[in-house]
């Protein structure tokens, strides 16, 4: 991992975070921003390519990947609020283009990936001053945040660094929600018995809030949580840590 | 086990229905993970052991046909007799032929997963021949008339309650008990007296050492021991990917085996067998026979990526950690390997038409892979086999599992909303627009079932930057 502090970077969004969770978005770009490190959006940007992969649609995934690979051309790195999607840019499209000509770019393109926590945390070197109320906040690691990027403690050495919260870990904290992408259509009767499993560990934390580095997960455990009327809300990190050093 | 209406998702649904078997798979796989990590708590030292495991049945599957060539030659100088069976079939037939040989009609069996692909037990019943299960698992489901839901512990979807039962009510003259070592005495009982009924007896084999002609055999209750030993021919089946270079590659694998399986440093017993009973010797089978398995394997050889699968030292451990699994039980899957490895493993020896369904039930977590004591990267296995359920015009490549012409023609338009800007940001627009008003059909209806509704932005992060004057360059 390079560890100098460049002067710009690139944002990816996420299409997740782009339809359903700007707020998270934007408060990943305010955070860096925030260290003086200018913050480069570019504006045709779409997916990452990673539903079409895991559904056995390798092509679709490739043209799509390849997209991306063309915008994101100069040489900064890339921070991406998502452990899933970053993974499958850093860990995957090396894969994916394997015999194809243009494998040696792919590299490049992937060494400068960065999921956003591990990036405040191990380049940025964030400090945080928490202007919040205290609260009990639940962490649920995203099976890629935890198995491909390997971030879940950069992300939890974040919310330790905010005074008035009381980081808890969920009891099977390394087992899936059920999201999986097409999966939690494909076998949503699986899928919601884990995501069932999945709450009973959060309330039994006596948590008011779950965070997660990434929005699949949380579209998934928050749509279930209303779903059964409980109240715990659910955010991704990043805006929950914006809101909190800014007495939000 | 080959249900012709072999439904998977009929199958989830109903398991998932069934509390019983979720309490007793979740109390038992917590037991199993606890095990396994207090054996490995070194993680260090677990990733160097998986490093050699991993190189081990990498260089065992390099050189196969030259290793299995040494196997037989070994095997026989030392006076095992060595049989090929291309199908289950034809394994069966050769079981069959040895038993009628010695005018056997009863099989005292130790636990084998090989036995079980072949169907073993109903073929010889076919032919008038009794197989009698002597692992208490096996023993248990034996009596139940089920087949094994898991590769290690075959009866672990049922609870002791529903083992008191079975026992009084299958074995004649058995009282209620619920004390787990009476039950424990009763299977002894019952048990001890077949093996000196059983005339053949017959075992897995977990490895296989080419350079010495050695079967290697792990164990905990010693019923195996006594299969191999007792009756006076004894039978090993092993499919043909089993066989590893050298007597010294067995060690780490078995440390590898026991510690996954059962987080056992060793197990009670390991077996190393090299020959039948020689002269002077007070015990041990006088005949030996090796049935070495194909059923597909030399297919999976041919092919680099896939061929990791045979990689497997069939240690169960990717079952237990697989939130799939837990939840449904391996009698879900409808077929003899479930579980991660069965998802791979099944389509490729059932074909994808028949089995290819499996491959969908898994929301790629990682946690197979993770805890694979031999690396084989089991979610990339099951992508791949996914992209072979599809050929691009959306129809059956042959293989392919399900014509799936609107899911195929709903990635193409994804593709092109996601590499077209302007496609894409009206897409987005419309979501946030229209998206509450969007109706419970189609993937939403089943989403729904369990989840209220996705929320989309009425402003994209896309059009937030823009107002926001984020740079772009
Ligand atoms: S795939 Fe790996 S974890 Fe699963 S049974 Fe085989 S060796 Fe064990």
């Amino acid at each position: 991992m390079n560890k100098n502090r460049p002067e710009k970077v690139y944002f990816f969004g996420t299409c997740l975070i782009d339809m359903s969770y700007p707020e998270a978005g934007m408060a990943g770009i305010r955070l860096i921003q925030r260290e003086g490190v200018k913050v480069i959006f570019p504006p045709d940007q779409s997916c990452c390519g990673q539903p079409a992969y895991n559904s056995g649609f390798p092509e679709e995934a490739k043209a799509v990947a390849r997209k991306q690979i063309e915008i994101f051309n100069k040489d900064y790195p890339i921070v991406v609020p998502s452990g899933s999607c970053a993974g499958m840019m850093k860990h995957h499209y090396p894969k994916l283009f394997e015999n194809d000509p243009d494998i040696k770019r792919v590299r490049a393109f992937s060494s400068r990936i960065y999921e956003l926590t591990e990036f405040l945390v191990h380049v940025l070197k964030i400090k945080l001053a928490d202007k919040g109320e205290p609260v009990t906040a639940a962490w649920h690691s995203s099976c890629h945040a935890a198995r491909e990027m390997k971030v879940i403690e950069d992300s939890k050495s974040l919310i330790r660094q905010l005074k008035n919260v009381r980081l808890k870990e969920l009891e099977n904290e390394h087992q899936c929600c059920g999201f999986g992408g097409t999966f939690s259509i494909k076998h949503p009767d699986i899928s919601s018995a884990m995501v069932k499993d999945k709450i009973e560990d959060i309330k039994n934390t006596g948590a008011s809030i779950v965070l997660s580095g990434d929005c699949g997960c949380l579209m998934n455990i928050t749509g279930a949580m209303d779903y059964h009327k409980i109240s715990i809300k659910g955010q991704h990190i990043a805006q929950f840590i914006w809101e909190r050093i800014n007495g939000e | 086990m080959e249900n012709k209406k072999f439904n998977f998702k009929e199958n989830t649904a109903q398991a998932l229905l069934d509390s019983r078997l979720r309490k007793n798979l979740k109390f038992a796989m917590g037991a199993m993970i606890q095990k396994r990590r207090a054996v490995f708590s070194n993680a260090q030292e677990l990733e160097k052991l998986r490093v050699l495991g991993n190189s081990i049945r990498r260089r065992a599957l390099s050189k196969l046909p030259e290793l299995l060539e040494k196997l037989e030659n070994k095997c026989t100088e030392n006076g095992i007799i060595v049989h090929w069976a291309e199908t289950t079939n034809q394994a069966c037939e050769i079981v069959l032929e040895i038993m009628q040989k010695h005018k056997a009609d009863k099989l005292v069996k130790g636990k084998s997963m090989v036995s079980e692909e072949m169907h073993l037990n109903k073929f010889l019943e076919q032919h008038g021949i009794e197989a009698i299960e002597t692992d208490l698992g096996e023993f248990i489901i034996q009596l139940a008339g089920e087949t094994p839901s898991h590769i290690i512990v075959p009866a672990i979807h049922k609870n002791k309650d529903e083992i008191s039962k079975l026992f009084h009510e299958k074995i004649p003259g058995t009282p209620y008990t619920e004390e787990v070592e009476e039950l424990n005495a009763i299977a002894r009982k019952t048990l001890r007296k077949m093996f000196y009924e059983g005339h053949v007896g017959l075992s897995g084999v977990n490895m296989a050492a080419a350079e010495t002609g050695t079967l290697c055999l792990v164990e905990n209750e010693g019923n195996g021991r006594m299969c191999t030993t007792v009756p006076p021919v004894h039978i090993a089946v092993m499919g043909l990917e089993k066989v590893v270079e050298k007597l010294e590659d067995i060690p780490p694998l078995i440390r590898l085996l026991t510690g996954s399986a059962t987080g056992q440093l060793i197990t009670t017993y390991v077996n190393m067998i090299t020959s039948p009973r020689k002269a002077g010797e007070k015990d041990g089978p006088k005949e030996i026979h090796l049935v070495i398995l194909d059923n597909g394997r030399s297919k999976i050889l041919a092919d680099p990526q896939l061929r990791q699968t045979l990689q497997c030292i069939r240690c169960g451990t990717c079952l237990n950690h697989c939130p799939v699994y837990t939840r449904i039980g391996g009698h879900a899957y409808g077929f003899v390997y479930p579980g991660p490895i069965g998802k791979i493993l099944t389509p490729q020896m059932e074909g994808l038409e028949k089995a290819g369904a499996m491959t969908t039930a898994s929301s790629l977590c990682n946690a197979c892979e993770e805890v694979c004591p031999v690396k084989i990267p089991i979610p990339e296995l099951i992508r791949r086999l996914r992209n072979e359920s599809y050929d691009l015009n959306g129809t059956v490549q042959g293989h392919g599992y399900k014509k799936h012409f609107m899911e195929t023609a709903a990635w193409k338009a994804w593709e092109l909303v996601n590499r077209i800007p302007a496609l894409n940001a009206a897409s987005t627009k419309m979501a946030g627009l229209f998206g509450h008003m969007l109706p419970k059909a189609g993937p939403l209806k089943e989403w729904t079932h369990t989840r209220t509704k996705p929320v989309f932005a009425q402003k994209s992060l896309h059009e937030t930057v823009k107002e926001q004057g984020v740079a772009h360059e």
